[in-house]
């Protein structure tokens, strides 16, 4: 039953087919089975997770039926979890107990899920392969040679291996939609505002937000059930009432209008995936939908306004790591100033340390206009593309990487490295919400297609997924690549 | 635009950051290279453009000034790599 859906898993709890203890001990098998190979997880939490199980179980006998009872699940390693090591992918939090939950964790814990564990990750979210990660690269369960992508590549691995029933990631600049095309799941970022943000351990605090990683959009909706609503710790959440995002899944898409933007299939584009995007697009129309090209005239910009807000927000969220208050210290510092310097020097990665640099650059003096406001400037520019699109159509839809995952140790120069998200980026400095989903299958590797929406407008994105999902089987794909595992529940 | 050692110099010192002699030059090129990506933007004019700092424009939230936490002092500082006496310890500042 690891393969299964949280849907069909939720329905075999509830009908007693199987016991959360059960499934918990299943999924924690083939972690023991296959983390070694793919080190999706840094953190395997399996006492508390069968305490949590054997818990959820007695309350189902008490009565409790929510959606969520008894579904194990993994944590991002950016999420605070309390008594748990938290350690952002980073040598600087390698020892770091969280005294706190996370928001999104509390939420979790509150629908009665069970915990598996913390997945690996880019080092503060920086990264688009995961190979920044100071515990190591995580693999692609299709292909052990190839990136899961990032900088959730944790998370994406955990559930397209299924190590988990469902995952939690964040998405800054294409974290969750990225990994989640390469290792042919589901994943989504919700609009900004809508998740906490409490708790998770901010990279670029005007792009950052948290969202499911999951085998399914219908599971994408049932987590987003969980993890969506104003928050009162997050001065940025949005106080707006969170719709049931099951509720509108089945709607038929007849009249649905799909925008295609022109930019998003231009030069860079592989053939492959050019072709399975439109091969989606032809089976949206026989689903009764109209597709429209759209103009996001500056999207070409987006990656350049991007390296500057993300980086500029970076150095001054990533100022509080300065070694007194948690986290690494540097052995015998001479003074305070060798004492910050050496801690960070050593703390931090080379990629975290570019971009801190970067961001202070852009921010020191003489520089905020020519940057930081240059690029909030762009910001409004790739905004209002979105908005005039969204006049004339209902969802924008394109391919969520110009191609499948690439081998471990193959992008070597930064630059190259941030072009790989080049449709997703946009969608963050609008802030608006996206999906990626499976759609197609080339030289044994998955390829995801990016769904994105009006602003709060999840449940249309999540509605258009899923009809996708009821009319083709790219998300039901499994890899036959990893040794065949134990717990088959 | 190109930078120079002195100016990535700099710029690590105000990052507090530590780059070795080694380290330099390839610092330099990367961060270098970075800056010619990020000058693309510079080719569109953005006279009277409004900056973005939030997608939907909110205005920051307010709440009562009250004490809504309660105090974990000797808690939150086992985290700390030296602590005493209710205080974080850091190298000599003052003769």
């Amino acid at each position: 039953m690891i393969n299964s859906t949280v849907a069909e898993i939720s329905a075999a709890l509830a009908a007693g087919d199987i016991s959360s203890v059960e499934i918990t001990q299943a999924y924690l098998n083939r972690i023991a089975t296959l983390n070694g190979e793919l080190n999706a997880f840094i953190t395997v939490c399996e006492d508390s997770a069968l305490l949590q199980a054997k818990a959820a179980d007695d309350a189902r006998a008490k009565g409790n039926n929510s959606p969520l009872l008894g579904i194990p699940l993994a944590h991002k390693d950016i999420f605070c979890t309390k008594d748990i090591l938290t350690t952002c992918g980073s040598r600087m939090l390698h020892n770091f107990v969280s005294p706190y939950n996370a928001t999104v964790v509390e939420r979790f814990i509150d629908a009665g899920t069970v915990l598996l564990g913390k997945t690996n990750m880019d080092e503060f979210a920086m990264g688009s392969s995961n190979e920044t990660s100071y515990f190591g690269d995580v693999k692609n369960p299709w292909n052990t040679e190839f990136v899961p992508g990032g900088s959730s590549g944790g998370s994406a691995t955990a559930v397209a291996a299924d190590l988990c029933a469902m995952a939690t990631g964040t998405d800054t600049g294409g974290s969750i939609r990225q990994p989640a095309a390469f290792c042919g799941v589901t994943g989504f970022k919700p609009s900004y505002g809508r998740v906490s943000r409490w708790g998770m351990i901010a990279f670029a605090s005007s792009l950052d937000q948290a969202g499911p990683i999951t085998k399914s959009a219908e599971d994408a909706a049932l987590m987003l059930n969980v993890m969506s609503g104003l928050d009162k710790k997050d001065s940025t959440s949005i106080d707006r009432p969170v719709e049931d995002f099951t509720a509108s899944l089945d709607q038929p898409l007849k009249g649905l209008r799909i925008g295609v933007p022109k930019q998003h299939f231009a030069e860079g584009l592989s053939r492959e995936v050019e072709q399975a995007v439109r091969d989606a697009l032809a089976e949206y129309e026989k689903l009764g939908a109209i597709i429209k090209e759209v103009d996001l005239t500056n999207s070409h910009l987006s990656v350049s306004a991007y390296y500057v807000v993300a980086p500029a927000e970076a150095s001054a969220n990533l100022s509080r790591f300065d070694g007194v208050r948690y986290g690494y210290r540097c052995e015998d510092p001479v003074d305070l100033e060798d004492m910050y310097k050496r801690t960070r020097s050593e703390g931090f990665g080379e990629e975290v340390k570019r971009r801190i640099m970067i961001g202070t650059y852009a921010l020191s003096a003489g520089f905020y206009d020519a940057y930081y406001r240059k690029a909030q400037k762009i910001r409004r520019l790739i905004k209002d593309d979105f908005d005039r699109a969204f006049e004339e159509v209902d969802v924008i839809i394109g391919p969520t990487s110009p191609h499948t995952a690439f081998k471990l140790g193959s992008k070597s120069d930064p630059v190259s490295m941030y072009l790989e998200d080049i449709y997703t980026i946009a969608v963050n400095l609008a802030g608006l919400p996206a999906a990626s989903i499976p759609v197609g299958m080339a030289n044994g590797l998955p390829m995801g297609m990016q769904i994105i929406g009006k602003y709060f407008d999840e449940a249309k994105i999540l509605n258009v997924a899923h009809q996708f999902q009821q009319h083709t089987d790219w998300h039901k794909q499994k890899s036959t690549a990893l040794v065949t595992a134990s717990g088959e529940a | 635009m190109a930078l120079d050692k002195a100016e990535v110099e700099k710029i690590a010192h105000l990052a507090r950051l530590h780059i070795s002699e080694s380290e330099t030059e390839e610092v330099t090129t990367r961060i270098t290279d970075i800056l010619t990506l990020i000058d693309q933007m510079q080719s569109v004019d953005t006279e009277g453009v409004e900056p973005l700092a939030h997608p939907l424009d909110v205005v920051q939230r307010l709440r009562v000034d009250e004490i809504t936490e309660e105090d974990q002092r000797d808690r939150l500082q086992q985290l700390a790599p030296a602590s005493e006496d209710g205080l974080y310890l850091v190298p000599k500042v003052l003769e």
